[in-house]
């Protein structure tokens, strides 16, 4: 066996084991325990995770996470329909599809600072939009039925434009010849679309679906600027209930946000061995 | 082999130690408060303190509050300064049981400490040995719109009564009787604290936040059944789970609400926004039961040693000198609060003369719910008071939540 390939493995090798896999060891380790983060630690056994089995909190994270995923998966139809939609030549076309992208670029702090301004109910363009209609603004923020739906809006925005230009890209490689030979045999509109366009397309959707899941399980920064989990836990998501019991002001327990994390974490390794088999099959076929 | 190695490493050894006296100050003090008034505040008392002490080399990082408050767990084990700004009460509670705060005993001894701060001095205490030394604390109770009151006729309220009245009255004439903003939970916490010191007073609300009696015992649920009789007419404004307690002051300024259950330094906010200091009225927050002696939240801001400082000889000495009354009562005049130590004199202010009296003469000082109760409790609790003021009725889940979590935080507690 050849040797070189190791030695220029090897540095990245040995970052990746310490700082990626030894610390997904280490915190499931300190599951284990209840630690203040500077004290002595508590062998505990099992009893955070039982904890967990008994924490409202988590459960409405759990729910929220499974909202995030289902609803974020819009951003994937709607980018390519505004691909398809911005993908002909017309005079300064490429000057509206950088409008289209301009949301991913804006960093997501700042789209979840304006977010909350839209929601206000007083001065906010909801309220605004409301009162003009005659109606009682919605306090989207405060409100637990529709904080989460509120946040997963904000998202959506830069995430829809993040899949336009995944589409846009992939739209620029689908073949002529085909989308010919489909008009020949007399397909058009959805047809074409469904039979010719979308398989083409389908590196495109994979990425695209790939890092749409990881933006929802990630939704952390959104809502950390936005509702910091309120009102009352009720737009907690799992990465950001983990933060809140592990390192916010009122948390500082490593054991039980360690074992969040470790939910999240197999609830993630469910998610990336079926994207991995499916990469694999791909490849074999 | 190995020789080259070991050569290398003991000359990295040795330039880092040379390089580390040469950054080396004789006092390093770090501190949370970059806002106007109180970074001035501190500034003069350093600047007195390096006056008195010219031949002292004094190094200061001024943060950012927030980002202090989980710098702190960094720089006490890793690179701990000599002196650093931080909460007295259960907020000081994990840093000394972890030994990462400096026993200071025996200067509040030679300082005669224990005299001059005796009112303060239970709440700097843990395991009967004093930790740090404050410099400030304020007042809370409710300001009022006088002007709109009087408009409105209205006398200030000294009964629950007369607030229930006063409250039906500012409704009937189209405005909210208080402004809250409770998305960042705390403010939550400041009235459930006036409920139940005026409610249950002092030693009960000190066996609650400290985990002796559970939350759903009839005396708690009697100071949400009071609280209910503010919140389910409508007198807190609408959407404050939307806002924050700056927020909050807008309808306040504007005259939409009348009443603010605050500490002494919104009035600053108020003042910028516009009001004068004759539309803000101060008074204490109103008695409930007759039965139970007055006592007030005043929570203090403090300093302290870390186990790991280097200097703790001119530690010591800088809050020796800050205790002083004179240093205390310039420092506290700039920011606009109260001086701790009892010889040094109050400020002017309206508020701050108000203030002292209800302050002093008070039958015991809470500090606040998130710094009495452990903060793994406070953070439930405040999210159970938000949930409590949006949706009432469940108030029972509420409680029992609230048990639910005591009775984990009792057990890690007396590990």
């Amino acid at each position: 066996m050849a040797l070189s390939p190791w030695l220029f493995l090897l540095p990245g090798i040995l970052f990746f084991a310490v700082y990626v896999i030894a610390p997904i060891f280490q915190s499931i380790w300190i599951s284990f325990y209840e630690w203040d983060g500077l004290g002595e630690k508590y062998w505990i056994g099992l009893d955070n995770y039982r904890e967990l089995l008994d924490d409202d909190r988590f459960y409405t994270s759990l729910k929220n996470n499974v909202i995030w995923l289902i609803l974020y998966m819009l951003a994937v139809p709607l980018g390519l329909a505004i691909a398809l939609f911005l993908n002909q030549t017309v005079t300064g076309i490429r000057l509206y599809k950088s409008l289209f992208f301009f949301p991913f670029v804006i960093s997501q702090v700042v789209v979840g600072l304006i977010f909350t301004w839209f929601y206000n109910p007083s001065f906010g363009i909801v309220g605004k939009l409301w009162t003009f209609f005659g109606a009682t603004p919605p306090a989207i923020l405060a409100d637990e039925t529709l904080v989460t739906y509120g946040i997963i809006a904000a998202g959506l925005w830069p995430q829809i434009a993040y899949c336009m230009i995944l589409y846009l890209t992939g739209l620029n490689n689908v073949s002529p010849d085909q989308i010919e030979a489909g008009r020949l045999d007399n397909a058009r509109g959805w047809k074409m679309l469904w039979y010719i366009i979308i398989p083409q397309l389908k590196p495109a959707t994979f990425i695209a679906i790939v890092v749409t899941v990881i933006g929802a399980l990630r939704s952390f920064d959104l809502i950390a600027i936005m509702t910091q989990g309120g009102p009352y836990g009720s737009s907690n998501v799992l990465a950001y209930y983990m933060y809140e019991t592990a390192l916010s002001e009122y948390g500082y327990r490593m054991g039980y946000g360690s074992a969040i994390a470790t939910v999240l974490f197999l609830i993630m390794v469910v998610y990336i061995s079926y994207f991995l088999w499916r990469m694999y099959q791909d490849e074999k076929s | 082999m190995f020789t080259p190695t070991r050569r290398v490493l003991a000359a990295l050894v040795a330039s880092a130690a040379l390089t580390a006296p040469a950054f080396a100050a004789d006092l390093v003090i770090n501190f949370d408060d970059l806002n106007p008034g109180p970074k001035k505040g501190f500034d003069d008392a350093v600047a007195a303190f390096q006056a008195a002490n010219p031949d002292m080399e004094i190094e200061v990082n001024n943060t950012d509050r927030e980002a202090h408050k989980t710098a702190i767990r960094n720089f006490l084990t890793a690179d701990a300064p000599d002196i650093t700004s931080w909460y007295p009460g259960n907020r000081m509670a994990p840093f000394v049981n972890a030994g990462l705060f400096e026993d200071i005993s025996d200067l509040w001894e030679s300082e005669g400490l224990n005299e001059s701060f005796a009112s303060i001095k239970p709440t700097m205490t843990i395991d009967g040995k004093q930790w740090g030394v404050p410099y400030t604390y304020y007042q809370w109770g409710i300001y009022y719109r006088a002007d709109i009151m009087e408009e409105l006729g209205l006398s200030v309220p000294e009964t629950w009564d007369d607030l229930l009245a006063a409250c039906g009255a500012i409704d009937d004439a189209g405005k909210d009787c208080f402004t809250i903003g409770t998305k960042y939970l705390w403010t939550a916490a400041g009235v459930f604290d006036y409920l139940n010191l005026r409610t249950n007073g002092y030693d009960f609300h000190n066996s609650l936040t400290a985990g002796e009696v559970p939350y759903t015992d009839e005396r708690v649920v009697q100071v949400f059944e009071n609280w209910k009789q503010l919140v389910e007419p409508g007198h807190f404004i609408e959407n404050h789970a939307t806002m924050s307690w700056q927020d909050a002051l807008a309808p306040f300024v504007s005259g939409d609400a009348v009443m603010y259950v605050m500490g002494n330094f919104a009035v600053d906010g108020m003042k910028e926004a516009g009001l004068t200091e004759d539309q803000i009225g101060y008074v204490p927050f109103p008695t409930i039961n007759p039965d139970v002696e007055r006592a007030e939240d005043a929570p203090a801001d403090a300093f302290f040693i870390p186990s790991n400082a280097q200097n703790k000889e001119n530690a010591r000495k800088f809050l020796a000198f800050i205790a002083q009354p004179d240093i205390q009562t310039e420092w506290n005049k700039t920011i606009g609060q109260l001086p701790p130590n009892a010889n040094a004199e109050v400020g002017e202010s309206k508020f701050l003369q108000q203030g002292f009296e209800t302050v002093s003469t008070a039958a015991g000082l809470a500090q606040f719910y998130d710094r009495d109760a452990p903060a793994a409790m406070a953070k439930a609790g405040m999210e159970g008071f938000q949930e409590f003021m949006l949706n009432p009725g469940r108030l029972d889940a509420i409680l029992e939540r609230l048990d639910k979590v005591q009775a984990r935080v009792n057990r890690q507690i007396n590990r």
